[in-house]
């Protein structure tokens, strides 16, 4: 099997990254990329934003550049789907049923959007957001002057409801919150971004949820639990993802929710063995952050794709040449998340798990224009946030590289 | 020599890269990026982490 390659199933940043981390750490064997989506590895972050409001932009305006260190060796099956993982035979079986062994697997296989939540009855005009096939589709409908319904008040929601706006659609958005982006960023700068929302004439439901749609072949109205009925011509589900692990149904991982791995990203069974050849990278991964306490989460910030595929690609590395492991696991994995997003002219960039505290402070600025937020869990920083005042959120970077309590 | 290029139409100034690579970036009083156009190849590793955590991958790197 030493003739087998490194098998990065899921052709992401995560695993780009895991890649990159490997060769840099000295694996110069063979690497092969099983890639569900038909492209190479592209940053998903501009598929809300530019890319969405601009006719013409593809691939190529979103595409990570394929350093030097993978231009040799590598192997890009894209368009394929991993259908299951044999962990004692050491291969992965794609859904054309070719097998694909492995000397060790890296799953990056990511998440997928949640569907709607009602039937949806066959109905067009229906889409969500997650690959690059989606946002060129949804593009085509952001009409100026449709009207487009966004169910959910996540980043992925309130981006596309920035960007469909600017661009003259009429956009309500209906969400079971109180206020949008209320896990991430709280009451008090969730409100305040739903006050921004509206200044550009985007409508809230909150409080509600879809209760049924009208149209034929297209959605033209849908009906919320109210009563309430709107005129929809796109309707965008945009609540929450699911990891993509039902091909690791029955492997003997633990993929509960999302894969549960140790310090040193390496998958858990469901007898709590480890598996040193397969690590788990970027969203799909659960792991405990001793910055903050010892519950493996699945964490969906942009920057730790990089930080989960960096080191497990070092460990991977280590393994393939047979050297010991443990050391570089002990080390530990405490990630900073880190996340941004831009709606109109706010510029909101956060350090931490700000979704873990019961409360916020206002600490600098003013809500209606630049600002900085706290975050709490009890007495304990879990978070910072700012609207603009960028050198005063860079400066809490510091304040969680607290002992780590692992 | 490494040559660092980023396009200023994509930056943000969330100054990410700013922590990776210190001797290439730089915020400046006014939260603005700022950055040199040429280092020294034994910073690739931290300007490549730096391009990596750029949240508008502006960043663009070439090796002379």
């Amino acid at each position: 099997m030493t003739d087998a390659p490194l098998l990065i199933v899921g052709a992401s940043m995560a695993g780009l990254r895991t890649a990159e981390g490997a060769r840099r750490a000295g694996y110069a064997g063979p690497i092969t990329f099983l890639g569900a989506e038909a492209h190479a590895p592209y940053n998903r972050p501009p598929l809300s934003k530019e890319l969405l409001q601009t006719e013409g932009q593809g691939h190529a305006d979103v595409a990570f550049p394929i350093r030097s260190a993978l231009e040799e060796g590598v192997e890009w099956v894209l368009g394929r789907a991993a259908a299951a993982l044999d962990v004692e035979r050491r291969v992965v079986v794609d859904e054309t049923g070719q097998e694909h062994p492995y000397s060790a697997l890296v799953i990056a296989t990511g998440l997928r959007p949640k569907p709607l939540p009602i039937d949806d009855h066959g109905l067009g005009g229906i889409y969500v957001l997650r690959t690059l096939d989606d946002a060129v589709a949804l593009r085509g409908a952001l009409r100026p002057g449709a009207n487009v319904v966004i169910l959910g008040s996540g980043f992925v929601g309130c981006e596309i409801a920035a960007t469909a706006a600017k661009n003259g659609a009429n956009v309500s958005i209906v969400s079971q919150s109180r206020v949008p982006l209320q896990r991430a960023l709280g009451s008090q700068l969730g409100a305040e971004m739903r006050r921004r929302h509206e200044a550009h004439g985007v409508r809230f439901f909150c409080g509600e949820s879809l209760f049924g749609l009208v149209g034929d072949p297209d959605v033209e109205r849908v009906i919320l639990t109210s009563g309430v009925m709107l005129e929809c011509d796109v309707l965008v589900v945009a609540i929450g993802s699911d990891p993509n692990t039902e091909w690791l149904q029955g492997s003997g991982l633990d993929v509960s929710d999302g894969v549960l791995v140790d310090a040193g990203l390496r998958a858990i069974g469901v007898d709590g063995t480890v598996h040193p050849e397969i690590v788990a990278v970027g969203d799909v991964a659960r792991y405990a952050n001793p910055l903050f306490d010892d519950v493996p989460r699945r964490v969906e910030h942009w920057n730790l794709p990089t930080e989960t595929g960096k080191r497990a690609g070092g460990i991977l590395a280590a393994q393939l040449a047979g050297q010991d492991c443990a050391p570089l696991v002990a080390e530990g994995f405490a990630p900073l998340p880190s996340f941004w997003s831009d709606q109109y002219d706010a510029h909101v960039l956060a350090f931490g798990m700000t979704y873990l505290a019961d409360r916020s402070e206002l600490v600098a600025g003013s809500l209606d224009d630049e600002c900085v937020l706290e975050y709490y869990r009890g007495d304990e920083l879990v978070g910072v946030c700012g609207i603009g005042m960028r050198s005063t959120v860079q400066s809490y970077r510091t304040r969680f590289a607290a002992p780590a309590r692992a | 020599m490494i040559k660092i290029y980023v396009d200023m139409d994509k930056c943000q100034h969330y100054g990410q890269c700013v922590f990776e690579a210190p001797e290439v970036f730089q915020l400046n009083a006014d939260d603005k990026l700022e950055y040199q156009a040429e280092a020294p190849d034994d910073l690739l590793a931290d300007l490549e982490s730096a391009a990596d955590v750029c949240p508008m991958q502006a960043i663009f790197l070439t090796k002379e």
